[in-house]
């Protein structure tokens, strides 16, 4: 019945309900906008919106910065690496190279055969040896990015801004697990929010030169063929400037600074396929090389002295005009790759491929294409103003329309926190959620390929994360994780076929479908305690939709 | 369809959530169908694009060695321990994979090279999501080249199947065909504290949500569950895995090795490993690609150790998206290509040999002057597993739009 009100209000109210005089939304309205533009509504959510009105409320969320979120930033506060720079975290959080050194030795004695579990022993040890000279480990940086990823999307009250930075961070996505980038995510991602709802270029500009990315797409290694030979004769000069760490070893980290002879296409390939025009957006092999010559000299300063900064090397630089989409690019050293990052961000193919995107985490898997090309409209009509093409998305019927309801499948970040929003529950320690979410198969900052996670129902939808998902939902109901903290009111109150409705109305105010709350009602005269019967509506079929 | 678990219910032999042991009921089920011999066919996939040319090393090439200044592996025999173990004198194993030369020996592993797509793509994203779905170019097939060749062979037999190890189903197994998809044997399974009435109410939930994609999902899931209870986890603990890094290719594989030698009705199975795009400091003989490849090479060893007479029925192919480029980059790495090369093992594999037309490493012999060419289409060589491996009958469903000719199959299976 609502849904057929709902089209009658579409019908009769000139340029759809968030235009002009129109009646109050209903609370399905209301409740979908939040599953969209939230982590998931909490249960005071639904009442607050109406109180202020949803419009209100959505322009609020479209300037985060009018929002008190010093709440969440206390809380942040409590982690000892959070809001540290990059520098300060290799300080003190990086292997001192005495410790790095006695590894190489160590790893020269293990047995060719010995197994990983052998490795990780030595590294272990180590790590104790020389953790004292240490303020934490590196695998401390690593958790606590992902325990205020969790703290911040649960109780930040900048919703949408988090939905935003999270869907940047996806597609500027880098690997912490690659070298010493775990070092340097913490400020790829502040850059990122900096420039989350400004100009899709100066967002660009900020991720081409984050440390973060030059390291994870190897662009910092990418030189000048005929700059290599002057390299190579100063690197046995004066040995190398740089050091990778994390994963390789020393000796491959020389290797591979000694071996700066050439270009590496894998950042320039990257850029094209999955920043801007996307993968169908007309460009070829030549256009990936050209790009790639264009951006030598783009490369980090200060890794190994705990300072590292983008900087552009003329020395690297290839000083030859280039042609790139069947432009010439004269020679002009660092000013290349920003006239190139300009002309990529200017784009039709990138105006398209950035909305169409949005449109797929914001509105559906498959989204209109009328909408679509409005939102590209926008993007192409405002020189790539994020927040204006995000306007037009969540302001369009096709937004509310009936037939998108429900229609996206939360990933495992999305339900996990969704599930801990709506119970009520505070987060006291976060690391077991973030356990739980890479259980279903999102190691938050760990994906190591440049596509970053997956946004569509296909990739999520499976019998192992279905199963980590209905136990999540048991053990949260059942207070049975570490660290969250279920009031004592969760879900009390009434019995029978009340305890079901009760509970559900709380839990899932999109509702639930007959057969599900048929079932329920069943389970529920079976003598369950309201806390199990919250558990299988948090790890019903519906919950997993928003 | 009627799938086993719904005919238990219906014929009055229900047992409840967790509650009574149905290892039996699975086990008479799996004995039945064991009367003829069942054939598995196991799909490792490395994602990344993984250097075929520093796997299966062409050491007869004297290109080879000029593109590669620094990350060749040295000839055979010419610097000792850190060099090409040969194989029939112009390809070479790279000498981390040292372990699998006693299959090379016995004629349980081939060696299919410059087989790859005939797609020019050298996106990871896109090449990946072709060699998946089995469609080259054409990005709206929905389901995958495994499960489609599930639906053309008929209903599902057991609800362990097809059985992925990894925390979410890879593309290759999509479609309607059932499919399940576990990180664990020992940890799939709801938890025990929640007792049988939750484990029930989701059962009915999931199976009363007709209309939802997670419906049959769940069915999958609660059928494989009471499946697995057939098999003594107490074994899982001493298998050749244990002790192997969570996640990993040795992990994943060893379980299903467990799955198979339980006899549970395990048709294919699909495990996956990452970690192979090194465009940078990849190393020769030793250093990152080295060790990838060693543990890839031991987890393979180690399966067909573990499953003793029992691998004579199972074949293992390993793919990747894409080969790399036969020059070495500017940072001793090398970028996106296009040729590769597949591994195959296991009983009935015509081993001891490279197959597939080399198409060698002269400048006008590379595709598009850069890469290996492709001279086997992938579709050919996973053709041929399904027809003489697994006794497919029809492989136009499988692969739409390509001709399998079994002349063009690269012959790695005694006809």
């Amino acid at each position: 019945m609502r849904r057929l009100g709902l089209a009658l209000a579409l019908l009769v109210v000139p340029g759809g309900l968030w235009g002009g005089a129109r009646p109050a939304p209903d609370d399905a309205t209301i409740v979908h906008v939040l599953n969209r533009l939230t982590w998931g509504p909490r249960a005071s959510d639904l009442e607050a919106v109406r109180g202020m009105g949803l419009e209100r409320w959505l322009d609020r969320q479209l300037h985060p910065e009018r929002i008190d979120d010093s709440a969440v930033e206390k809380r942040l506060a409590t982690l000892e690496t959070h809001g540290l720079s990059s520098g300060e975290l290799l300080k003190g959080y990086e292997l001192p190279r005495a410790a790095k050194r006695e590894i190489q030795k160590r790893r020269a004695e293990l047995d060719e055969s010995a197994s990983e579990m052998d490795r990780r022993r030595a590294r272990r040890e180590l790590v104790s040896k020389y953790g004292p000279q240490m303020q934490g480990s590196p695998r401390q940086v690593i958790g606590e990015l992902q325990e205020a990823k969790l703290l911040r999307a649960t109780l930040s009250e900048r919703q949408l801004d988090d939905v935003l930075v999270d869907f940047w961070l996806n597609h500027f996505n880098v690997y912490a697990q690659k070298g010493p980038v775990r070092f340097l995510v913490a400020d790829h991602e502040r850059a990122i929010r900096e420039h989350a709802w400004g100009r899709f270029e100066d967002l660009l500009v900020a991720t081409a030169k984050s440390p973060a990315m030059l390291f994870y797409l190897d662009n910092w290694l990418s030189v000048d063929p005929a700059a290599a030979a002057r390299i190579k004769e100063r690197a046995q000069r004066f040995g190398p400037r740089l050091t990778r760490r994390g994963d390789a070893t020393p000796e491959e980290m020389r290797e591979a600074l000694s071996r700066r002879s050439g270009l590496n296409e894998n950042y320039a390939r990257e850029l094209l396929e999955l920043h801007t025009l996307g993968v169908e957006g007309g460009y070829t092999q030549k256009d990936v090389t050209e790009v790639a010559r264009a951006f030598t000299g783009w490369t980090i300063r200060g890794l190994r002295q705990d300072a590292p900064v983008f900087t552009f090397d003329p020395r690297l630089h290839d000083t030859g005009d280039k042609l790139v989409l069947g432009r010439t690019v004269e020679a002009a050293g660092e000013s290349e790759g920003r006239e190139i990052l300009k002309h990529l961000a200017a784009s039709p193919a990138t105006a398209r491929f950035i909305s169409w995107k949005l449109a797929r985490r914001l509105v559906a898997d498959e989204p209109p294409s009328a909408l679509v090309d409005r939102a590209a409209a926008t993007f192409e009509r405002t020189g790539g103003e994020i927040r204006e093409v995000v306007r037009t998305i969540v302001t369009a019927p096709e937004f509310l329309a009936p037939e998108v309801r429900q229609a996206k499948l939360k990933t495992p970040l999305e339900f996990v926190v969704s599930a801990v929003r709506a119970s009520g529950a505070s987060v006291v320690r976060a690391r077991e959620l973030s356990k739980r979410v890479a259980d279903m198969g999102m190691r938050l900052y760990l994906q190591q390929p440049p596509t970053g996670y997956k946004d569509t129902a296909d990739a999520w939808v499976s019998t192992s994360g279905l199963v980590a998902r209905l136990n999540f939902a048991l053990d949260l109901s059942a207070g049975r994780i570490p660290g969250i903290e279920l009031p004592a009111s969760a879900f009390a109150a009434a019995s029978g076929e009340a305890l079901a409705d009760a509970v559900a109305a709380r839990l899932l105010p999109s509702g639930l479908s007959p057969a599900t709350r048929a079932t329920l009602e069943a389970e529920a005269k079976a003598e369950l305690t309201p806390a199990r019967v919250a558990g299988l509506v948090l790890g019903s079929p519906e919950f997993q939709r928003r | 369809m009627t799938t086993r678990r719904l005919f238990l219910k219906r014929s009055g032999l229900a047992f409840v959530g967790l509650g009574a042991a149905p290892g039996l009921l699975v086990r008479a089920a799996a004995a039945a169908d064991g009367a003829r011999r069942r054939h598995t066919l196991v799909v490792v996939l490395q994602r990344g694009a993984a250097d075929a040319l520093n796997i299966v090393v062409p050491h007869g090439e004297r290109g080879y060695y000029d593109a590669r200044r620094t990350i060749a592996i040295g000839e055979p025999r010419r610097s000792g321990g850190e060099s090409v173990l040969d194989l029939d004198g112009h390809f070479g194993l790279h000498p981390a994979l040292e372990p699998l030369v006693p299959l090379w020996k016995d004629g349980r592993l081939a060696v299919v090279h410059a087989v790859g797509s005939p797609d020019p793509t050298r996106s990871h994203f896109d090449a990946q999501d072709f060699l998946e779905s089995g469609t080259p170019g054409r990005k709206a097939t929905e389901d995958g080249w495994l499960n489609r060749h599930l639906q053309a062979e008929g209903a599902a037999a057991s609800p362990l199947r097809a059985v992925a190890l990894a925390p979410t189903l890879p593309r290759s197994l999509h479609g309607k065909a059932p499919a399940v998809a576990m990180t664990s044997i020992r940890e799939f399974g709801l938890r025990a504290t929640a007792g049988p009435a939750a484990a029930r109410g989701f059962e009915d939930m999931y199976a009363a949500a007709v209309r939802d994609t997670l419906h049959a999902t769940g069915e999958e899931a609660f059928e494989a569950m009471e499946a697995l209870r057939a098999v003594d986890r107490s074994r899982l603990q001493a298998g050749a895995g244990a002790g192997r890094a969570r996640g990993s290719l040795g992990e994943g594989l060893t379980q299903v090795a467990e799955l198979l030698k339980a006899d549970l009705g395990v048709e294919v199975a699909f495990v996956e490993t990452s970690g192979w795009d090194h465009h940078a400091a990849e190393g020769g003989a030793t250093g990152q690609l080295a060790n990838r490849l060693r543990d890839f090479g031991s987890s393979l060893a180690a399966f067909y150790r573990d499953l003793g007479p029992r691998g004579d029925d199972v074949v293992v192919v390993t793919l990747t998206e894409f080969g790399r480029t036969v020059r070495e980059n500017g940072n001793r790495g090398t970028d996106h290509g296009h040729g590769s090369v597949a591994l195959v093992l296991g009983g009935g594999v015509r081993g001891g040999r490279v197959h597939g037309r080399w198409p060698g490493l002269g400048p006008s012999e590379l595709y598009e002057g850069r890469d290996l060419a492709v001279t086997t289409d992938f579709r050919d060589l996973l053709g041929e597993l399904l027809t003489r491996h697994m006794g497919a009958s029809d492989l136009r469903a499988v692969f739409p739009a390509h001709a399998c000719d079994p002349q063009r199959f690269p012959g790695v299976m005694r006809a």
